[in-house]
């Protein structure tokens, strides 16, 4: 990396870093509601345990995962609307009068969602070992999760990116949120892949990637070092981070017709 | 070469929309401001877009600091700084860190960013607020700070898109005040857009008049006036009762142009001489005058003479065009 273009990611890192940490209005729901489902999921559905072949006996050490999945969902409208609201009021337009480079641009502005999915999956993790939830793969796993949480959050994040360039609005990119949830429920969120008997259900679980990104979790949490759930779960958050980086440069250059 | 702004032919279309810009030449020497005026819509903003590279013209060419916009962007905004229509501000930043952040973008070495930040905010007075959070600035300030931000990597040329637009008269001055320095002391060539007489009037040594996306009028401002060369005389009768006869006494000198509401107006076709016969005849009918007044010729006259609509009529007339021309996407 060029000096004048790591300058540029730095100073553009900063300021996402900046604006993330000053608007508690992004920060408060994106921790809240992911804690509040998991306190539901964990109160509810705890007899869910006693099912033949349900992989541990704790619900909340099979729930916790969920939190960090949704959350990352959080870094889609967060990454997003901050982008969007860039090219609403000019700014982007400011930028572009620089000799800003787009690459400098795109990592920059997920420097935010780094850090934003960082303290949620801090806060995740510790809430949900003062409710019970165990780590199989130790003080090690721990932080493997914190890792993972944070690729996931940034591979999320390169969506809300293209989806902000690609509409210049806020708003739209607010209403993809919704559509992302749809995504999680129609996972194994609640219930391991092997244990959903609807047939519709299994197959769509089976073939939504939001399933191994939580069974990446859970190998950890449940089972211990699992080489195969933690490559497949890294290698999808990869996936998502080059599509979604590739389509964002892609709709960057559109958007910036710059000569 | 001319190492201000060189325009030929230029024009920029908008599918399913106006041609917002049709075919303007223009030439602004370098430590020139050159005040490019029109209505709401009428093709200063677009104009100013394919300026400063954010726009690719639809034909035509124009050079900015000796470059061309089409093939050489990059060299074009390494000399060119802009404040564009609304301070486009970052809420959550304060003063400092935008300067910080513009002065990294520009590439100015680490060690020179705080000082030239420092430098730029005192000289915009700012300060004692370069530590608040933008969000909290007043329209003044933000102006002010985007001024400061487009001057950040000492450019050659300056556009300023409407920089006073919404700004109360004590701002507007002392933006005023700012821009004038830059090109007397510093040699900056400026570029503004505005849709207010008054701040072409005060500021631009020429003048460009755009309506519906061509050039109608070009000169300074006091060749322009004088083209049109008849002054208004308005009387203000002090009995209202009297202000048909009034009315009827003027018409007598030229043709009828617009007054308050108590008064009437003429624009006098003998030119200023003509007033003492407008006394005379004032009185020779006995009518007691409140006031008489003689107005010079202003940019409202140019603009009424070349397009047939007052410049103030055509704001919400052209309001539509903007719109439109707005939601178009680029052809």
């Amino acid at each position: 990396m060029s000096p004048e273009l790591r300058t540029q990611v730095g100073q553009l890192a900063r300021r996402s870093i900046l604006r993330t940490l000053r608007q508690p209005a992004q920060i408060v729901p994106a921790l809240i509601f992911p804690l509040f489902l998991l306190a539901v999921n964990a109160g509810g559905l705890k007899d869910a345990t006693n099912l033949p072949g349900f992989p541990t006996d704790s619900y909340i050490t099979f729930a916790v995962a969920i939190t960090f999945v949704q959350g990352a969902l959080f870094s889609v409208m967060n990454t997003g609307t901050d982008l969007a609201r860039d090219i609403e009021t000019g700014f982007l337009n400011r930028m572009a009068l620089t000799p800003l480079r787009g690459a400098a641009l795109l990592s920059g502005l997920l420097a935010g969602s780094f850090v934003l999915g960082l303290l949620q999956a801090v806060a995740f993790l510790t809430a949900g070992l003062a409710g019970g939830a165990e780590i199989a793969a130790g003080v090690g796993g721990a932080a493997m999760i914190l890792l993972l949480a944070v690729a996931i959050t940034a591979a999320f994040g390169t969506i809300g990116l293209f989806a902000a360039l690609r509409t210049g609005s806020g708003e739209a990119v607010q209403g993809l949120f919704p559509v992302f949830f749809v995504f999680l429920f129609l996972s194994s969120m609640a219930l391991p892949l092997d244990l959903i008997t609807t047939n519709w259900f299994h197959t769509v679980a089976s073939i939504n990637p939001v399933t191994y990104l939580l069974e990446a979790f859970r190998s950890l949490l449940i089972e211990g070092w699992e080489v195969g759930p933690l490559l497949l779960g890294f290698g999808i958050a990869a996936a998502i981070f080059v599509l979604g980086m590739t389509a964002a440069a892609s709709a960057l250059k559109t958007r910036l017709v710059r000569t | 070469m001319n190492t201000g702004i060189e325009v030929n032919g230029l024009v920029r279309e908008f599918k399913n929309g106006p041609r917002a810009v049709d075919g303007i030449d223009l030439e602004v020497a370098p430590g020139e401001i050159y005040g490019f005026l029109g209505p709401n819509g009428a093709g200063k903003s677009t104009t100013v877009l394919m300026l400063t590279t954010l726009l690719p013209p639809t034909a035509g060419s124009a050079s900015v600091a000796g470059f061309d916009i089409a093939s050489e962007g990059p060299r074009v905004r390494a000399a060119i700084g802009a404040a564009l229509q609304e301070a486009a501000l970052d809420p959550l930043l304060t003063g400092r860190e935008h300067m910080k952040l513009q002065t990294a973008l520009h590439g100015i070495p680490k060690g020179e960013r705080e000082r030239r930040g420092d430098e730029l905010l005192e000289r915009v007075g700012l300060s004692q607020a370069a530590d608040r959070k933008v969000g909290g600035y007043s329209g003044g300030m933000k102006r002010r700070l985007d001024l400061a931000l487009a001057l950040a990597h000492r450019p050659r040329i300056l556009f300023l898109d409407e920089p006073t637009t919404g700004l109360d008269i004590q701002s507007r001055t002392a933006l005023w005040e700012e821009v004038a320095r830059l090109a007397a002391d510093d040699g900056v060539t400026v570029f503004l857009t505005t849709q207010y007489l008054e701040e072409a009037d005060a500021l631009a040594n020429r003048v460009g008049i755009i309506d519906h996306g061509k050039i109608v009028a070009e000169g300074t401002p006091a060749a322009l006036k004088a083209e049109i060369g008849r002054p208004t005389v308005e009387a203000v009768p002090r009995d209202p009762g009297e202000q048909e006869r009034t009315a009827a006494v003027l018409a007598r000198f030229g043709e009828r142009a617009g007054s308050s509401p108590k008064g009437a107006a003429v624009r006098l076709e003998g030119g200023e001489s003509g007033l003492a016969d407008v006394v005379r005849a004032l009185d020779s009918e006995g009518i007691a005058i409140e006031t008489l007044q003689l107005h010079a010729p202003s940019l409202d006259d140019v603009f009424l003479a070349k397009t047939g609509r007052s410049l103030e009529g055509a704001e919400e007339d052209e309001a539509e065009a903007e719109e439109s021309a707005a939601e178009a996407s680029p052809a």
